[in-house]
Order: structure tokens, then sequence, then C-alpha cells
């Protein structure tokens, strides 16, 4: 059966040109970076380039990028950063809807005694900006705000929210993992200080992720051990994820315009062919600015994980904010704290493409999808198929 | 992706009996679009009280619709009183096991059939028993305390597990934490409290004085403590009962009777010469 893979904002296939990079360096190339001898000094200079490429796609320079293991360890690393060099500032802002590296560290810190301010989101998602602006206090040490969700790709103005915090003195980090390679990202102009973005999710392989920290920028290591990165994320280099994640950093620059041209028509196409083919449905975040690769759909009434693994039956990957889906029994925080209704909430797929994507998989997808939406809805105690047909105007 | 077992994966993709059985005389309905499953239950039980058809409706996950799917091939052809005794842990075992967090699934079944077989007995509705203790999913005292019970759980992970109780805010941990504690106080078996000799002895002589010598003495008869040794009581009869034949009887059917009841459950009453 061939795999229709439409869950790339949880992760991607690592791009052929990205292998075929790495690939030396987990053959004959295996000499540590740190070494004296030149067998070293060789898997040194290819990691130099790849932190050029990385710099040039984050519009930075070589000096500002430090390598990581993952998105998380560059989340936890930012913020870590910023209350230890923050001389006793205690507060915290970030969003209802960030990712769990950050939504849980909070929570911990909460526990440690910090205070920590969560910016709500309207129903399409969207940051409430006056909300934000009232929670910047003088005591507030960072504020962390995703630049795109994982979940609806809803876009935060974090450039704006960059500014209004640099402007009170506090320092601004921004979780672009599910931005990069899908929006431009220049850092030049810009007021963020620290950004964070993860290897897997833009064709570079597992394991590899960047911390982004602007210079000048107080900073203190959250893995301390050799002078790997200048001291600043001491441990041996993942060289062959490292040199490829610059590759794909490269690709994903080029990239860009196809994101945004012909992977967009073919979200909106599955987007639109989903819709009108399955009446109550309805787009989570829809009426926000969006990522192009990413939509959220809502079939009502019936729930998702049984929707994901009939899809599973025909080789189609996706995902699910539904509670049975993961360990917790409250669907997901996002589309709670979006208000999105429980009915709707349960029932959501998450369809998130990539360049790989093809027109012929998003029309299988179309024509496979309604009929596991009304088999499922066909015992469903809440369905009552023609009264609620008229009520939705199909 | 959670690990179902194939029996479960078989139920899920092809679920027998969905829908609803036409002119069903036993309906149940369960659950709550809030708490993301719901199981509506359709029965006609014929004359003689055997189903003779079942049907359901689910909003639910897989493990939902595969429980759904398993009772209603459980309850056809049975009594209405076998289906009574169907368990949770029956629906769950016919799947070949669920996995742990998706209990609660086989529980919506077993709730579906109980309140289905209450409607087809006539009875109304039951009202909600018991007090909200988890908001979140509006789980009462009643239904977390029976949970407890008859699936042995220990901890709140387990009664999330079964009931979604706690699975939200979590803010209703501690009330839960209480319930198992109170259900476990009960279940533990009743212990008298440990009597020291001297405590044993004073009350067996009160119970003599209160509630044993006024019987024998109006009959002219007496007893008297000698000695107590563990649990032997040793006495001396005095008067008619020393004298009397059925003294035997008495001090068994009547004074070992009366101590036991008064004093201490293991006592044995021994008569010996004054
Ligand atoms: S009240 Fe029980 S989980 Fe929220």
């Amino acid at each position: 059966m061939k795999i229709i893979y439409m869950d790339n904002n949880a992760t991607t296939r690592v791009a052929p040109e990205v292998l075929e990079t790495m690939l030396p360096f987990l053959t004959d190339l295996y000499g540590n970076p740190s070494s004296a001898y030149s067998f070293g000094g060789q898997v040194a200079r290819d990691i130099r380039k790849a932190r050029e490429q990385v710099a040039a796609f984050l519009g930075a320079s070589p000096e500002e990028i430090i390598f990581t293991s993952c998105g998380s360890e560059s989340d936890n690393t930012a913020i870590m950063s910023a209350l230890n060099t923050g001389k006793d500032r205690m507060h915290v802002v970030t969003t209802r809807v960030e990712h769990p590296a950050i939504k849980v560290l909070c929570n911990e810190l909460i526990k440690r005694g910090y205070r920590v301010t969560e910016v709500p989101v309207d129903r399409e998602g969207r940051l409430d900006m006056d909300r934000y602006k009232k929670s910047l206090t003088p005591d507030t040490a960072i504020v962390s705000m995703m630049w795109a969700n994982n979940e609806t790709g809803a876009i935060f103005p974090v450039e704006e929210a960059a500014r209004l915090a640099k402007d009170r003195g506090i320092l601004f980090h921004t979780d672009a993992v599910q931005a990069a390679g899908k929006i431009p990202i220049d850092l030049r102009q810009s007021a963020v200080d620290m950004l964070s973005i993860s290897g897997h999710k833009l064709h570079a392989a597992k394991g590899v992720g960047v911390l982004y920290v602007r210079k000048g920028t107080k900073f203190s290591p959250f893995l301390i051990g050799g002078h790997q990165e200048r001291g600043r994320r001491g441990g041996t280099e993942n060289t062959a994820g490292i040199i490829g994640l610059g590759r794909a950093c490269e690709l994903a620059a080029q990239r860009l315009e196809e994101e945004n041209t012909r992977v967009r028509k073919l979200r909106d196409r599955l987007e639109k062919g989903l819709l009108d083919r399955v009446p109550n449905s309805r787009v989570n975040g829809g009426g926000a600015e969006r990522l192009p690769n990413t939509t959220n759909i809502s079939f009502e009434f019936v729930e998702g994980e049984a929707i994901l693994l009939l899809m599973d039956e025909f080789g189609i990957c996706a995902s699910s904010g539904s509670a049975c889906t993961s360990g917790s029994l409250q669907p997901s925080h996002v589309l709670r704290a979006m208000g999105v209704p429980f009915t709707m909430a349960h029932g959501s797929v998450r369809l998130s493409l990539s360049v790989y994507n093809t027109e012929e998989e998003v029309d299988i997808v179309i024509d496979r999808l309604p009929p596991i939406i009304e088999k499922l809805r066909g015992f469903s105690p809440f369905w009552k198929p023609q009264a609620q047909a008229c009520a939705s105007g199909t | 992706m959670w690990e179902y077992t194939d029996k479960v994966k078989e139920h899920f993709l092809n679920p027998r009996n969905a829908g609803e059985v036409e002119e069903a005389n036993a309906v149940g309905e369960v659950g709550s679009m809030a708490c993301g499953d719901a199981l509506k239950l359709t029965l006609k039980v014929d004359d003689d009280g055997k189903i003779e058809d079942a049907k359901f409706q689910t909003f639910g996950c897989a493990s939902a619709i595969a429980s759904a799917s398993a009772l209603t091939e459980m309850l056809k052809g049975k009594s209405v009183q076998e289906a009574e005794k169907i368990t949770n842990q029956d629906i769950a075992d016919f799947l070949g096991g669920l996995p742990k967090e998706k209990m609660h699934c086989s529980v919506l079944g077993r709730q579906a059939l109980e309140s289905a077989l209450s409607n087809y007995r006539g009875e109304a509705p039951k009202e909600q028993e018991g007090e909200v203790v988890c908001e979140c999913f509006g789980v009462t005292d009643k239904e977390i305390e029976k949970a407890i019970r008859e699936n042995n759980l220990t901890s709140v992970e387990e009664v999330t597990n079964y009931t979604k109780a706690g699975g939200g805010c979590e803010s209703c941990h501690d009330a839960i934490r209480e319930l198992i504690a109170r259900v476990r106080e009960e279940e533990a078996p009743i212990k008298k409290p440990k009597l020291s000799n001297i405590q044993k002895i004073k009350m067996i002589e009160e119970t003599l004085e209160r509630e044993i010598r006024p019987s024998l003495q109006q009959d002219g008869g007496d007893i008297e403590l000698v000695d107590v040794i563990g649990n032997r009581v040793l006495v001396s009869s005095l008067g008619a009962c020393a004298v009397c034949k059925a003294s035997e009887l008495t001090l068994t059917h009547f004074v070992e009777a009366k101590l036991r009841e008064h004093v201490w459950p293991e006592l044995t009453v021994e008569e010996v010469p004054k």
C-alpha cells in the first residue's frame, strides 16, 4: 500500500539531498571535530559550513547559532537562560497554545515559584494583543511565543510582539519550529532575541535543533560540559545531523516559494474538497493568517481517533486533536483555548502537507475521507442526517 | 497510536450491530459529548425475557466502537437475567483486553446495559445519584465508588482510566483520593480492637454482673469467675447451678454466648471445681 503522508507538522521525511550530505559523516568521515588532527578538522570545517548555511537561512550571523539536540532543548535553554541571567525577574509571558516543550516547562516553573502569564487567543487562534501588552511587567524576564501553531498553523505577529517586549527591556524568544521553511524568517532587522528551530520539521534528521541567540544577549548554558559551541552547549556534536541540517536549511530557503504557491494551492484544494463533501465540518483557525501547508478540520459528531484509524486503512497518515489519540482525556489544549466546542474538538483532523505531496494524493484523500466520516456518523447517536444537512445549508 | 488487540481492531473496522433496533423495548443511553464518548444501546427482548436483537450507536474512539460491538454480540440470545451479570471486565475480556487508559470504554458499555435493562423493567430513568466530584467530566462520587469497588482500584490514575474522572483539570484529584481511602476502609475486614488482659477480665466481670448473674440468681444459682487464660474463661457454678444437670448447657448456650457477644468473639467457658 502506498503511504500518503500528510502529517508533516509532526515530522518530515529526510530530503534525499540531505541524506546524501549526511552519509559520509556516518561512514568514512567519523572524526571528532574537536580533534587536533586533520581527519577531525575536515569535519569541523563542514560543521562551520552548516553553521553558515543555517545563519544565512535565518538572516543571522554564524556566531549566533547554537546547535542543540532538538526544538525542545532549544526552547528550554532559552527560557532557563533568561531566568538565570534575569536578575530576580520572576515572571514569564507565554501563550495558551504553546507546544509542551514550553507549556510543561512553565508548569514546572510555577512550582518553583515563578509567575507565568498565558496570553489567550480568540476563536480563530489569533493572539489577543491587548492582553499581551497588559501582561508585560517590569518583573518579566522573558516572553516566549511560538511563531506558528503546530495544530492549526495560525501565525502570531511575532515581530510586533518582540518589538513591544524590547521597548520594555524584556527578552523575547520565539519557538519557530513550525514556521521555519514555511514562511520567511529574517532576523536582521528583527527584535527577536532568541529563536528555536528543529531539524526534523524541515526535512533534516531527527535529533538536531538550533537555538539562535542574538549577539550581546546574556546567556547561561543549559548543558554544561565540553567547550563545544563556544561553551554554550557542551557535548559532542551530532555531526551528521548538523551537516544535514545545514543542507536542509539551504533547500528550505529555495523551496519557500513553492511552499507558498504550489503547496498552499494543494492545501486549499484539499480543504475545499473536504468541506464541500462533508456537511457539518469547519476549519479550525481558518480565519487566522496561517501556514501554507496546514489545515485542521473538525467533523462534527464523530471522534478523531476513529477517523485516523480508518484513514490508516488506506495508508493515509494524519493526526488529531482528539483526546482519545493521546494519553489524556481532554481534547487538544489548542482547540480548547480557541473555544472550539467539544463536539468539534473531539472530531478534529490535522492534515499537514510538504513539497513532497502531490495533487493526486490530495485527490485520493478527498475521495476516501468523506465516506469514512459518513460511515462513523452512520452510527453516531448525535447525527441526525436530514435535519442537520438542512441546518448547514447543504 | 494505541496497541489494540486484533479482536478490538476487527470489531472496530467491522462493527457488528451498528444502528438502532426497530421497536426496541429496552433503550439505554449513557455518556455525553463533553466526555468524548456516548453510547446508545437498543434491545428487543421477547416475551420469554430473551434478548432477540441488540444494536448500538456510539460517538467514540476505536475502543468505544469495539466495546459496543462486542457487547451487542454478547447480549444476543441471552436472557435478561444472564445479561444483568455481564461486567465491564467481561466486555474487555471478550475483546482480548483493552489498553488500561481505555477501560472506561468498557465501563460505558456496562452502564448502557444497566440503563437499557432498567428501561425494560419500566423503571423511571435513574436520576444521577450522588454528587458530582469531577466537574470536567460530570462524574459523581457514587460512580467513582462503584468503579473502585468493582475493579479494585487503588490510585487516581486507575480511577481516571475507568471513569474519566480526574482526566481534565485535575482539581478533583484530592476528592478522588479520599473516595479511594473511604472504600478501602470499608472493605478492610472488621477488626475488633485488641483487648489487654486486664480489660478483658474487667469486661468479663461486668458482663457476668450485668447480663448473667441476675438470671442465674433468679433460679437460685450463681457463677463465679476463677481465672482467665487467653480466651479460656474459667468459672465455678454456685448454689443451684452446681448441682443442676443442665449446668453444662447453661454454660455454653447462655454464659459463653453472652460473653462472646459482649466481650470477645473467641472466648470459651470452662467449669473448674471450686
Ligand atoms: S474536575 Fe475532575 S478533572 Fe477537572
